[in-house]
C-alpha cells in the first residue's frame, strides 16, 4: 500500500508557488528524508499531507484517502520546536496526552496517564513527566514532542526539522529512538531536514526539493552533486560542501 | 456587608457582579494566553458604538449593542484569519472605527451625555431584573458549552497541532469571539466600557503567575474574579466610591500579591537548586 501518493501537486502560498507539479509515491514502511533550501516547500508538503493546506491543483492521497479524511490517529506530527509557545502553562504529561485525546485534558485519566508514561519511558523522558514545558531544553522538548506523536501508535510520522538546535548526543539518541519505533511498528517516516549526513545515514530514500522535485531516490543517487547544485545553487552548495566535509559518495 | 445585602439593589449588584466576574475570568484565560488582551478594550469600545446606536434609535441600548459587538468580533476574527496582520493591529482598526461610529451616533441626538456616561463608567447599582436574567442566560450558555474548553485550550497552545488533529479551530474561534463579545456587552452596566478589559485580563494574568497547568489557571482565574468582585463591592459600599473601579483596584492588588509570590517562589527555587548543586 502507498502511504503517500502525490500527482502533479501544485500549491500557492500568497503569490509564491510553494510546490509545483510534485509527483511521488512513498511505500508504507519507508523512511524518506526531504531536503532543500529554505523556502523550498518542504514544510508546505508536510502541511498538505496533514490536511492543513489544500492543493490548488493535482492530487494527494495519504493511505489512499484525501488527507482530511485520514483518521488523525494514523499520523504523528513533530513540528519545529521554534514554533512552540513556551509561555503556555502546561506540564509534559498534559502535552503528551493531547496526542491521545486530540483535546486539552481538564483531568488526566489513569489510562491516558499510563499510556503517556509508557511512551515517555520509550523516549527516555519519563523523568520529565511533571515538568513545566517552559522549563525544558530544546533536546528534552523534542523528545516530548516525539512521545506525543508516538503515543497514538501512528502509521505515518511526519517530522519537521526535528533535531534543529539539539546537540550531537541528543540527535543520535533521537534517531535511535525513532529507528527503534520504526523497526517494531513498520511505520512510514517522512522527515524534513537540512542535514545531508543524517539523511544519507538514516533514510532509505531522499527527496531533494526546491518547489519541484529535483531528485528522489536512494541517498547516493538523490544527493548527487548536480542535484544539489540544482537545488541550492552553486555558491551555497560550495559553502555547505565545506561545512559538511564533502558530499556523500555513491 | 450583610446589612448592605438587605437592599434589593445591592442583591442585584452582587448577583450581576459575580456572574460577570465568572464569565470574564473564565474567558480571560484564553484572552491572556492567546495574546489578545487588547481584545477586551476593542470589544468594549465596539459595545460603546452599539450602545450609542441604541440610544440614537431609542431602543434598549444593550439589545442593540449585543449584535453590534458580535458583528465587530466576527470582523476582527475574519480579518485576523485572512491576513498576516498582528492581532493588535486588527483590533486597533475595529476599535477606532467603532468608537468613531459611536461618537457620530451620539452627536446625531440630543441629551446623550448622561446616558452615555452611565455606560462608559458602569452603574452596577442600576442593574435591573432583566439585566440579571440576560446575564444569567449568558452564564448558562457558558456552562452548557464548557466541553469546548479542551478544544479551545488545545488551539490556544498550538493552533496548527489542533488543526492537524481535526479540531474545528476556525469555527471554535468564531464561537469564542462571539461569547467574549456577549460577555463584554453584559458586563457594560457592571463595570463600564472603560474598565471591562481589566475583568478579562487581570484575574487570568494573576493566575498565570502562580501555576503551571492551564486547568488550574482557569480555576484560579475564576476564584480571583469572584473574590475581587465580593471584596470590591463591599469596599465600594463602605467607602462610597464607584464599584467597578473598586473591583478593578482589588484585582490589581491580587495581581501584585501574585507577582510578589511568584518572585518569592522563583528565588526559593534558585536558592534550593544552588544549595543542592554545592552539596
Amino acid at each position: 500500500m502507498h502511504a503517500v501518493q502525490t500527482s502533479d501537486l501544485t500549491i500557492h502560498l500568497g503569490e509564491v508557488e510553494a510546490l509545483s507539479g510534485v509527483s511521488c509515491c512513498i511505500q508504507e514502511g519507508e523512511f524518506v528524508a526531504i531536503l532543500g533550501p529554505n523556502g523550498a516547500g518542504k514544510s508546505t508538503l508536510l502541511k498538505v499531507l496533514l490536511g492543513l493546506l489544500r492543493p490548488d491543483a493535482g492530487e494527494v492521497l495519504v493511505f489512499e484517502r484525501a488527507p482530511e479524511k485520514v483518521p488523525s490517529d494514523w499520523i504523528g506530527y513533530v513540528p519545529q520546536i521554534k514554533t512552540l509557545d513556551r509561555s503556555f502553562p502546561a506540564i509534559v504529561l498534559e502535552l503528551v496526552i493531547t496526542g491521545l485525546r486530540h483535546s486539552w485534558a481538564r483531568r488526566l485519566r489513569q489510562a491516558d496517564k499510563k499510556k503517556a508514561l509508557e511512551t515517555l519511558e520509550l523516549v527516555g523522558a519519563v523523568h520529565l513527566a511533571q515538568r513545566a514545558i517552559g522549563s525544558l531544553s530544546g533536546g528534552e522538548l523534542q523528545r516530548v514532542y516525539l512521545a506525543r506523536s508516538l503515543v497514538r501508535h501512528p502509521r505515518l510520522i511526519l517530522l519537521d526539522e526535528p533535531v534543529t538546535g539539539i546537540d550531537t548526543l541528543g540527535e543520535s539518541d533521537f534517531y535511535h529512538i525513532l529507528g527503534g519505533y520504526r523497526h517494531v511498528t513498520k511505520a512510514t517516516i517522512l522527515m524534513v531536514t537540512h542535514d545531508w549526513e543524517v539523511a544519507s545515514r538514516h533514510a532509505q530514500r531522499v527527496m531533494v526539493l526546491n518547489h519541484r522535485i529535483i531528485s528522489f531516490g536512494p541517498p547516493a543517487e538523490a544527493l548527487c552533486e548536480e542535484c544539489l547544485r540544482q537545488a541550492y545553487g552553486k555558491p551555497d552548495l560550495a559553502a555547505r560542501h565545506e561545512l559538511r566535509g564533502g558530499l556523500p559518495h555513491a | 456587608m450583610l446589612e448592605a445585602l438587605s437592599y434589593p439593589f445591592m442583591q442585584r449588584a452582587v448577583a450581576a457582579g459575580l456572574m460577570v466576574a465568572f464569565l470574564a475570568s473564565y474567558y480571560g484565560v484564553f484572552v491572556v494566553q492567546r495574546g489578545l488582551s487588547f481584545l477586551g478594550s476593542g470589544l468594549a469600545h465596539a459595545a460603546f458604538g452599539g450602545v450609542a446606536l441604541g440610544l440614537l434609535l431609542r431602543r434598549e441600548p444593550l439589545v442593540v449593542a449585543v449584535p453590534f459587538t458580535v458583528f465587530v468580533s466576527f470582523g476582527i476574527t475574519w480579518v485576523r484569519q485572512r491576513t498576516t496582520l498582528a492581532s493588535d493591529t486588527v483590533i486597533g482598526i475595529f476599535f477606532a472605527v467603532s468608537m468613531a461610529s459611536g461618537i457620530i451616533f451620539l452627536s446625531m441626538q440630543q441629551n446623550y451625555t448622561t446616558d452615555a456616561f452611565s455606560y462608559l463608567f458602569g452603574s452596577i447599582l442600576a442593574i435591573t431584573r432583566t439585566d440579571l436574567w440576560v446575564t444569567g442566560f449568558v452564564v448558562l450558555l457558558a456552562l452548557t458549552i464548557q466541553p469546548l474548553w479542551g478544544r479551545w485550550a488545545y488551539a490556544t497552545f498550538d493552533r496548527e497541532l489542533a488543526m492537524a488533529d481535526r479540531v474545528p479551530v476556525i469555527l471554535d474561534e468564531y464561537i469564542l469571539s462571539m461569547l467574549i463579545a456577549v460577555t463584554v456587552v453584559v458586563s457594560v452596566k457592571v463595570v463600564g466600557i472603560v474598565l471591562i478589559s481589566a475583568f478579562l485580563v487581570i484575574p487570568a494574568a494573576a493566575a498565570r503567575l502562580l501555576v503551571h497547568k492551564f486547568s488550574t489557571m482557569t480555576w484560579l482565574s475564576i476564584l480571583f474574579g469572584l473574590s475581587s468582585t465580593v471584596i470590591g463591592l463591599w469596599g465600594s459600599y463602605l467607602l462610597d466610591v464607584p464599584s467597578g473601579a473598586t473591583i478593578v483596584l482589588v484585582q490589581a492588588a491580587i495581581f501584585l500579591s501574585c507577582f510578589l509570590a511568584a518572585i518569592g517562589l522563583q528565588a526559593g527555587y534558585r536558592r534550593r537548586h544552588h544549595s543542592e548543586t554545592e552539596r
